[in-house]
């Protein structure tokens, strides 16, 4: 059982079940989907950039409690990250979420995101907690074209 | 069923018997006795099978319908051999209608290709219906994009079972096959073969059944069916991975072009004309999975020697117990409530995605599948992402329910 608990721990419960940034942020001008085809996970993350800057950023779309979670906390920590910070972000995550990583290296700068190390033990699961990263970094890349609103 | 080889006991079936058969049943998973409810998805292989494979290879290894050689005629014999075992299998009428492919979706392919160069052409209707796994879905979309032809879709109830009125509506004078599932993988429904068969040969179409969750849940007579083809997977069906057949009726097959060219599937050629083998070889291009028939013979046999009715009856039982145990769950629904079911139980959970089910029950030794099994139209249709989906087989007993129901307490625990 405490594999599963470091991989379900309360933080990413309260996530799931109140997801932060849950909406399409006003003035969004960036966005990319995230879609997993094998078990259907599927989200839209949404970005607000000015001036090389994410102003905010927010989430629509369904999925597992550990995609949820992620594109919840993702979209919490990308705020007033410059681009570049936030590729660099991505990078981490990735990293974190895939191979062991060295004890403190990013412990600050990855701050509450550790909870996603315990993803590491389960394989299968990495895909559902980067979904919202790929998006994200997706979006970032993107060419700043308005987001529609349908 | 015809009657030949092993006759099903009318005695109840010895489930502890039929485990000792399977030797990966014994294994532990996360340090918990390994609960398999993964059936649907592939079923795990008996000892008479893998011996079957061994012996093959150790001893008859050889390629078929080409040599001289004594290990040559032992493969050819090892291999038609398992043809005549399927053919027994499904009670076709001739051993020449059984092709051998990788798996059922290659037998829709196949059908699909040939068929459809045959009788199909721009404007006419293909019928599939909603229930349909993609593997039934795609090959007819790719007929209809090559074609022009039309695909048209018979909806689905909310218990899961098939629209027959709206079935009679969708057929036409333009109706050239009618595909459809014989039991549904992701809901459990069995469809009423007879009926449809007999609908669709009125309108003049032919039709094809997929039996790739059926056939190792009952017995399958496809004379009885009525039906033009019947496509079966071998790993469902206790054998190898790669195998699978197709039943064609003999008259269909022998009109219908080739599928692929190759070895095998000639009489005679030369670079101004090429004639084509006779039935079955002519659907079989190139050197076969020779093992695969051999196996797949071997798992058609075991199956025939427990018995499908014995099979039937004991997880007639089982899915009632599951049913019952399942419903009591709080905040549990099942998708697929179809008066006539076999073998599947897919569900939904208040507030927890199948994923996260699926990963917390595995930790509890208990294998199940999570997603949209492959059938993403009837996830659609009832408006969820995907379903945490139970599948039961021969080796299957109540406390591998039992262990599913308290895994899934665990999922409440961790999800309170």
């Amino acid at each position: 059982m405490s594999e599963l608990t470091e991989l379900y721990q309360e933080v990413i419960l309260d996530h799931n079940k109140r997801p932060r940034n849950y909406q399409v942020p006003s003035g969004a001008n960036r966005h990319a989907e995230g879609f997993n085809p094998l078990c259907g996970d599927r989200f839209t993350v949404y970005l607000r950039v000015e001036d090389g800057v994410i102003q905010d950023a927010g989430f629509q779309g369904a999925g597992c409690a550990i995609s949820k979670a992620s594109a919840s906390l993702m979209t919490d920590i990308v705020k007033g990250r410059t681009l570049e910070e936030a590729r660099a972000l991505f990078d981490r995550f990735h990293d974190m979420v895939t191979a062991p990583m060295e004890a403190t290296a990013d412990a600050d700068l990855l701050g509450k995101l550790a909870v996603f190390a315990g993803v590491r033990e389960f394989p299968v699961r990495v895909k559902c907690a980067s979904l919202a990263w790929h998006a994200m970094r997706a979006a970032v890349q993107s060419a700043s074209d308005p987001v529609s609103t349908e | 069923m015809s009657g030949i080889g092993v006759k099903p006991q009318p005695d109840v079936l010895d489930v502890e018997r039929v485990r000792e058969d399977f030797p990966i049943l014994g294994r532990r998973v996360h340090g918990k006795p390994l609960v398999y409810l993964d059936n649907a998805a592939t079923t795990q292989k008996p000892q008479p099978v893998l011996d079957a494979l061994f012996r093959y290879y150790t001893g008859s290894n050889a390629n078929v319908h080409r040599g001289v050689h004594l290990l040559s005629q032992e493969a050819t014999d090892a291999f038609e051999a398992g043809r005549v075992s399927v053919q027994r299998f499904l009670n076709a009428a001739h051993a020449s209608e059984i092709i051998f492919t990788r798996n059922a979706s290659e037998g829709v392919n196949l059908v699909a290709e040939s068929f459809g160069r045959l009788k199909v052409r721009a404007a006419d209707e293909i019928v599939i219906t909603g229930m349909e796994h993609h593997s039934n879905i795609v090959p007819w979309q790719l007929l209809c994009e090559r074609t022009g032809a039309i695909l048209r879709v018979v909806p689905i109830t909310d218990e899961g079972e098939l629209r027959l009125d709206e079935m009679e509506r969708l057929l036409t004078e333009r109706t050239r096959l009618v595909a459809v599932t014989h039991l549904s993988n992701a809901l459990g429904t069995v469809n009423p073969i007879p009926t449809i068969v007999e609908m669709a040969h009125h309108h003049g179409a032919a039709v094809l059944v997929d039996g790739a969750q059926a056939a190792y849940h009952m017995p399958v007579d496809v004379q009885a069916l009525g039906c033009d083809f019947y496509v079966v997977t071998g790993h469902k069906l206790y054998g190898p991975t790669g195998i699978g057949a197709l039943y064609g009726r003999q008259a269909l097959l022998e009109a219908m072009p080739p599928y692929q060219g190759g070895g095998d599937m000639i009489r005679s050629v030369t670079f101004e004309k090429t004639t084509y083998n006779d039935l079955p070889h002519k659907f079989e291009a190139g050197t076969p999975h020779i093992a695969g028939v051999v196996g797949l013979g071997a798992a058609v046999e075991y199956i025939r020697g427990i018995g499908l009715d014995r099979i039937a009856v004991h997880e007639r039982d089982l899915l009632e117990y599951a049913t019952a145990r399942l419903n009591e769950v709080p905040g549990l629904r099942l998708i697929g409530t179809a008066r006539h079911k076999a073998s599947i139980l897919s569900f939904v959970l208040d507030g927890v995605h199948p994923h996260d089910i699926g990963t917390i029950v595995d930790r509890e030794g208990v294998a199940i599948r999570t997603g949209h099994h492959c059938a993403q139209p009837v996830m659609e249709r009832f408006g969820i992402p995907a379903t945490a989906r139970a599948s039961l087989a021969v080796y299957n007993t109540r406390s591998d329910i039992d262990a599913l129901i308290r895994a899934l307490r665990k999922v409440r625990e961790v999800f309170a």
